[in-house]
C-alpha cells in the first residue's frame, strides 16, 4: 500500500521534548486558533504568534507522524514506508537550506503541500496526504511556513535513500496520477467549504478532509491506490474504514452501529481524541501516534467540531443488525463451563484483564464487547493485538500508560486464532470466526515489520 | 573515574520511593527544580510486571529480583553491645528495596493511619497509666505532631494511592462499618472495600461472635478502576496474589512508578537520575548547612550535585547511615544516652497463628491481595486498658491473605510436628494450603536504650564507608504484649469451629534472628520530635542542625507501631512538604527554633 506507514514510537527524547515546549506555546493560543483573516505586513511579534498557529496546525495535520524518527532530530525525516516495490523514506522538512526545505519560498512551500510537487517541480509520492491538504487555506500554508522557516530547528540529517528499483523509481509517471486523482486545491477547497451557515460543522470538515487527513487511514483505496472519496458530499464511502495499514485495519468512522461510531457521543469522539482511551476503546496501531503528536494538542473547540462532522456521517453500512450485549457467554464462563471453544484460553490468558464478560476495566483496561474494531469484518487488527500486544501510550491528559503483553510466543496459530473467534463470537459480537491461516499471515508480516516502542515507565 | 560538578538545582532527592517521588511531585507543583537520585534502575510495570512472565516465584520470592542487592551494601546486625556484628549477606528478616519505586514497588499495599494514641504515646501512657509505667531503659516518646494535624495529608495520600476500605466516622457521623477504633476523617476511602476471601470472611464473623470489631484492612489494591488526582491510573485487583515482592501486572497496586512517576516524569522542572549512589550530604565549612550530594553514576564517576535543599528519602537504615557518613546531627551513644542519630531503632513485632477448619472449607490460600483482609484493633494502640497487663503497646489481629504462593506453601508445609519430608509432609501441606487460615498479631515494638543504630568499627561497603551496624533484640515488654494479644486470638478460632490451632507466639528469651522473614517495617533511628535532644529530626522532618536537609521515611518514628509504616510515611512526606511549600521555600531557615 501506498500509505504503508511505520509506526513512530510515541515516546521518544525528540518527541517529549518537543511535547513539553508545546504545551506553554498551546495555552497561550485562545480558542480560535484558525483566525482566516491575515495580513501581509507582518512584524516580528506577529511572526511569533502566526508561527505558534502554524506549529498546532502541524499538529492537527500530524506533519510528525511522517517526517520525525525517535532519536533523530524534529522533522528531519526518514521514516520508512515499505512498498511492494521497495521502501521509501520521508524527507527533511527542516528549514535547513541544503538539507531540508529552508530554500523553500511560500509558494514553493504551499504547492509542495496542496498539490504534491517539490521546488524541483517533480511530483511527491502520495504518502504524503497532499489530495487532503489541497483544501488548506492560504492562512494556514502561512502560519505553517511561518512555523517550519522561523521555528523549527535546521537539521542537516540526510534521510536514507530509496531503494526502490528502476523502472518504479522514475517519479515522472506520478504525475499523471496526480493528474487524475489529485483535485485543484481551488477546486478542492471550495468543496469543503459546505457549511456557510454552521460554524462548527464546517471548521469539523476542514479539519477532518484537510489538514487532519483522515481519509488517509480510514477510507478505503481504488486498486489505483487514489482514496475512493476525499470529502463527504463526493461518496458514503468516505471514511468507511480503509484498507490495511502496516497490518492494522482502520474502522469506518462513520456511523455503523457496530462497525462504526454509531454508539459513540459527540463527547466520546472529543475524549478519545484527547486522551486516547474511552468507555469504548483505547487507541492502538497507527491512532496512537495519530492521537499521540496529533489531536491531544487539539483545543476543546476543534475536537468538538472534529466530533460533530463525523457524527453527521450516516453509516455507509446500512444493514448492520445494532450490536447488544448477550449475557450468555459470561454466565457460561461464570458457571464454570469454558467448553466453548477459545473459552478456557480466554479465561486463562484475557480474561484478567478484559473480564468474562468482555466488559473490561474501561478506561484503564478496553472493553472486548461491543468494540467496533473486534467486530469489523477484517481481523487483522485484533489478530495483531494478541500477537504482538499493544500500548496505550500515555497522553497530556491521560500521564498513564498502558501495556497489553503479546501473545505470539507462548501461543499457536491455533490457539490464537480460536480466542480470537471466541471474542468476535460472543458478548452479541456475532462476528465471523477467524482462521490459523489469518494468524499465519499476520505474524509473518509481524516478523518484518515489528516496531521498536520504547517501554512505558508506570 | 572522572568528578564533575554538574549544574546546582533547588533540590536534591535522595530516594526514589514514595518518599522521594512524594516530595519530588510537591516541590516541582511548587516551582522548584528538583533531581531524584534513585541508586537502582528503571522500573516499570511494562518490564517488571509483564505477564505471565512476571507471576514467577523463584524469581520473586527467593531470588529477590527487585530487592536491595546486598553484595555493594548491606548493614550489620548484632543482638546487643557486647557482641560483634557481622553482615546481613542473605536477605531474611527484612527486604529492603532497589530501583525506581524503591520498596514502594514491591510493597503489599496494607495502608492505614496512624493511631492518634500511637502519636503521642508517651504522654497518653503517663496521663493513663503513671510514668512509673514506662520500663527502665525504654525510650518511649511523641511525634510531635498529632493526627488532627497529620489528617489532611492521610487524607491525601489514600487519594493518590488509591486506597479501597470501609470508612467508620467521616466528619464526626457514623458512616459505615470501619473500624470502630478508628479516628474521625475528613472524607471516605476513595474506592470500597476489596471483597473478603473465605478465610477473611470467617475471621470476621468469628471476630465479631468473641465481641470483637472487625473491619476492612484498607488497601492500597484498587478494588474498581481508579484514576487519581495526579490522572494516573490504576487497574482493579484480581486477588492473583503476586504483590508482595512483585511490580503487579494489572497495575492495581499502588506504587511510585504507576501513581506519581506519571505525572512528575513528564514535568519539565524534574529529573530523575537512575543508578546514581549518593555517598555522602556536602556540608559547608560550619557544619550547619548542606550544599549538595556527592553521588557516583553508572560509570562510576563521582557527580557533585549542588543543591539548596537536600531531601533524604531513601530506606529507614540509609536515611540514617547518610546522616552518619555526613556528619549531620550529633550520633547516638548509648553508654552515656546522648546524641540522636541512631537512637530509637525499631522494628515490629509479628507472629503468625493458624487454624485448620473442616475439610468442607476452602480457604485455598493461594487467592489473595496484598493489603486486603480483616482485622480487628481491640487489642492495638490504647485501645484496651494496659494497667493490669503492665506492658506498652498492642498489635491489630489480622487475616491479610496476600496470596501463598506455592514454594512458599510447600516450605510451610503442614502443621507443628508434621515430618518435613514424604507423604506425611504432602498430606500436610495439601491440607493447610486449602484448609487453614493465617492470622497474625503485627504488634508495636518500643524503643530502648540499648538498642541503637551506629556505624561499624570493622565492615565496609562497595565504596569504601563503614556499614550500618545494628544493635537490636527483642525485649521482654514487647513479648509480654505479644503473648497476651494472641492469647485473645484462641476466642476467635474457637467461634470458627476450628479443628485445629497452633497459636504462634514469641517466646522470652527467644533473640532476634534475622534468618527468617518478620516485616520490613524497620523505622526509627533519625526521629521526629520536639525535643532537639531526644530526636535528630524536628515536627516538620527538618534537621535540628542542618535546617536545610529534610529526612522523610519511617525513620521518624520514635517507636515502632501496630501498623504498617507506608500511610504514616506517606503522610509524614505530604506534611513536611506543605510546611517546606508554605513557609522554608519563603524563608529558608529552621521552622522550628531548636
Amino acid at each position: 500500500m501506498m500509505t504503508n506507514r511505520k509506526k513512530i514510537p510515541v515516546r521518544n527524547p525528540v518527541f517529549q521534548t518537543l511535547m513539553l515546549r508545546k504545551k506553554t506555546y498551546l495555552l497561550a493560543i485562545p480558542g480560535a486558533v484558525f483566525a482566516l483573516s491575515f495580513a501581509g505586513s507582518a512584524t516580528a511579534g506577529d511572526n511569533a504568534s502566526i508561527a505558534k498557529r502554524g506549529e498546532y496546525l502541524a499538529r492537527a495535520s500530524d506533519c510528525a507522524a511522517c517526517h520525525t524518527v525517535s532519536g533523530h532530530a524534529q522533522f528531519s525525516g526518514g521514516v520508512p514506508f515499505a512498498l511492494p516495490f521497495g521502501t521509501i523514506f520521508s524527507s527533511n522538512i527542516t528549514p535547513d537550506r541544503d538539507h531540508g526545505t529552508g530554500r523553500y519560498t511560500e509558494a514553493q512551500f504551499g504547492r509542495a503541500i496542496r498539490e504534491g510537487v517539490r521546488a524541483d517541480g517533480s511530483p511527491l509520492y502520495p504518502a504524503m496526504p497532499y489530495p487532503s491538504y489541497a483544501r488548506m487555506t492560504d492562512a494556514d500554508i502561512h502560519a505553517l511556513y511561518i512555523y517550519f522557516t522561523t521555528a523549527v530547528t535546521p537539521s542537516s540529517e540526510i534521510p536514507p535513500v530509496n531503494t526502490t528499483a528502476w523502472p518504479l523509481s522514475i517519479r515522472w509517471p506520478l504525475r499523471i496520477w496526480q493528474a487524475f486523482f489529485v483535485p485543484k486545491s481551488d477546486q478542492a477547497k471550495k468543496s469543503t467549504e459546505r457549511f456557510p451557515d454552521d460554524a462548527v460543522m464546517a471548521r469539523g470538515a476542514y479539519l477532518v478532509e484537510g489538514p487532519g487527513h483522515c481519509g488517509a487511514c480510514h477510507t478505503p483505496r481504488a486498486a489505483t491506490l487514489q482514496e475512493k472519496s476525499l470529502t463527504a458530499q463526493e461518496s458514503p464511502l468516505f471514511l468507511s474504514g480503509g484498507s490495511a495499514v502496516d497490518g492494522w485495519t482502520p474502522t469506518s468512522l462513520r456511523g455503523e452501529n457496530r462497525t462504526g461510531l454509531g454508539r459513540w457521543s459527540e463527547t466520546d469522539i472529543v475524549s478519545f481524541l484527547r486522551n486516547g482511551r474511552v468507555a469504548h476503546g483505547s487507541v492502538f496501531g497507527g491512532m496512537s501516534g495519530a492521537v499521540g503528536h496529533g489531536t491531544q494538542y487539539l483545543d476543546d473547540s476543534d475536537l468538538h467540531a472534529i466530533a460533530r462532522f463525523l457524527k453527521s456521517l450516516p453509516a455507509y453500512d446500512k444493514d448492520q443488525i445494532p450490536w447488544h450485549y448477550d449475557a450468555s457467554e459470561a454466565q457460561a464462563l461464570r458457571n464454570g463451563d469454558t467448553s466453548a471453544p477459545g473459552a478456557r484460553l480466554y479465561v486463562d490468558r484475557c480474561a484478567a484483564c478484559h473480564r468474562t464478560d468482555g466488559a473490561a476495566y474501561p478506561t484503564t483496561f478496553p472493553p472486548l464487547a461491543g468494540n467496533p474494531v473486534v467486530m469489523n469484518p477484517a481481523p487483522d487488527s485484533l489478530i495483531q493485538i494478541v500477537l504482538a500486544g499493544s500500548t496505550i501510550p500515555a497522553m497530556r491528559a491521560s500521564p498513564s500508560a498502558f501495556v497489553m503483553p503479546g501473545f505470539g510466543k507462548t501461543m499457536t496459530d491455533e490457539q490464537i486464532a480460536e480466542v480470537v473467534s471466541f471474542i468476535r463470537a460472543s458478548w452479541g459480537n456475532n462476528t465471523a470466526p477467524v482462521s490459523p491461516t489469518d494468524v499465519a499471515r499476520l505474524r509473518k508480516s509481524l516478523s518484518t515489520a515489528t516496531p521498536v516502542t520504547p517501554t512505558p515507565l508506570n | 573515574m572522572a568528578t564533575i560538578t554538574r549544574k546546582s538545582v533547588d533540590v536534591v532527592i535522595v530516594g526514589g520511593g514514595w518518599a522521594g517521588s512524594i516530595m519530588a511531585k510537591e516541590l516541582t507543583e511548587a516551582g522548584q527544580h528538583v533531581v531524584m537520585l534513585e541508586r537502582g534502575g528503571e522500573r516499570s510495570t511494562a518490564s517488571d510486571g509483564a505477564y505471565p512472565g512476571s507471576l514467577d516465584e523463584l524469581e520473586g520470592n527467593f531470588r529477590f529480583k527487585i530487592f536491595q542487592k546486598l553484595s555493594k551494601t548491606t548493614v550489620t546486625v548484632r543482638n546487643n553491645i557486647n557482641q560483634t556484628a557481622l553482615p546481613y549477606r542473605q536477605l531474611a528478616a527484612f527486604l529492603p528495596g532497589e530501583g525506581v519505586g524503591g520498596a514502594g514497588l514491591h510493597w503489599s499495599g496494607v495502608h492505614l493511619r496512624m493511631a492518634p494514641d500511637d502519636l503521642t504515646l508517651r504522654s497518653t501512657v503517663i496521663s493513663k497509666y503513671g510514668k512509673s509505667f514506662i520500663p527502665e531503659g525504654m525510650n518511649l516518646q511523641d511525634y510531635g505532631v498529632t493526627y488532627a494535624e497529620l489528617e489532611p495529608y492521610f487524607d491525601k495520600a489514600e487519594k493518590v494511592f488509591g486506597t479501597s476500605g470501609e470508612a467508620y466516622k467521616v466528619q464526626g457521623k457514623i458512616v459505615g462499618n470501619g473500624n470502630a477504633f478508628a479516628p474521625d476523617r475528613s472524607d471516605d476511602f476513595p474506592l470500597p472495600p476489596l471483597k473478603d476471601v473465605t478465610g477473611a470472611h470467617l475471621f470476621r464473623k468469628a471476630a465479631a461472635e468473641a465481641g470483637y470489631h472487625p473491619y476492612s484492612i484498607p488497601a492500597a489494591n484498587a478494588s474498581r478502576q481508579y484514576t487519581n488526582p495526579y490522572g494516573a491510573q490504576m487497574g482493579p485487583c484480581n486477588f492473583c496474589g503476586y504483590c508482595s515482592g512483585y511490580a503487579c501486572y494489572m497495575y492495581s497496586k499502588a506504587s511510585p512508578n504507576v501513581n506519581i512517576l506519571p505525572a512528575l516524569r513528564k514535568n519539565p522542572l524534574f529529573e530523575l537520575r537512575s543508578n546514581a549512589t549518593v555517598l555522602h550530604v556536602t556540608l559547608d565549612s560550619t557544619k550547619s548547612r548542606a550544599t549538595g550530594v556527592i553521588y557516583l553514576d553508572e560509570k562510576g564517576d563521582e557527580i557533585i550535585q549542588p543543591a539548596e535543599l537536600v531531601i533524604l528519602a531513601a530506606f529507614q537504615f540509609n536515611n540514617v547511615h547518610l546522616m552518619l557518613v555526613s556528619g549531620i546531627g550529633k550520633p547516638y551513644d548509648p553508654v552515656s544516652n546522648t546524641g540522636v542519630v541512631g537512637r530509637n531503632f525499631v522494628y515490629q513485632n509479628i507472629s503468625t497463628t493458624t487454624a485448620w477448619l473442616d475439610p468442607s472449607v476452602y480457604t485455598s490460600q493461594f487467592i489473595g491481595t496484598g493489603g486486603g483482609g480483616v482485622a480487628f484493633d481491640d487489642f492495638n494502640s490504647e485501645n484496651f486498658d494496659h494497667g493490669p497487663q503492665g506492658f506498652i503497646g498492642g498489635s491489630p489481629v489480622w487475616v491479610n491473605q496476600a496470596g501463598v504462593k506455592a514454594i512458599a506453601a510447600a516450605k510451610a508445609g503442614g502443621p507443628p510436628g508434621t515430618p518435613r519430608w514424604g507423604s506425611a509432609w504432602k498430606s500436610g501441606m495439601i491440607d493447610t494450603y486449602k484448609h487453614a487460615v493465617r492470622m497474625d498479631a503485627h504488634g508495636s515494638n518500643m524503643a530502648y536504650r540499648d538498642v541503637f543504630l551506629d556505624l561499624d568499627p570493622t565492615w565496609k561497603d562497595a565504596f569504601g564507608r563503614p556499614l550500618l551496624r545494628m544493635t537490636f533484640d527483642w525485649k521482654d515488654n514487647d513479648i509480654r504484649m505479644n503473648r497476651y494479644v494472641v492469647s485473645k486470638i484462641a476466642n476467635v478460632t474457637k467461634a470458627m469451629g476450628a479443628r485445629r490451632t497452633h497459636l504462634g507466639m514469641k517466646e522470652f528469651g527467644q533473640p532476634f534472628d534475622t534468618r527468617f522473614y518478620q516485616t520490613t517495617h524497620l523505622g526509627g533511628g533519625a526521629v521526629m520530635g520536639n525535643d532537639p535532644q531526644t530526636s535528630a529530626i524536628n515536627r516538620y522532618l527538618q534537621c535540628w542542625d542542618v535546617s536545610n536537609v529534610f529526612v522523610i521515611g519511617s525513620n521518624a518514628f520514635p517507636q515502632g507501631t501496630g501498623y504498617n509504616p507506608t500511610g504514616m510515611v506517606a503522610a509524614l512526606a505530604y506534611w513536611s512538604a506543605h510546611h517546606i511549600r508554605t513557609t522554608y521555600l519563603k524563608n529558608p531557615g529552621p521552622l522550628v527554633p531548636a
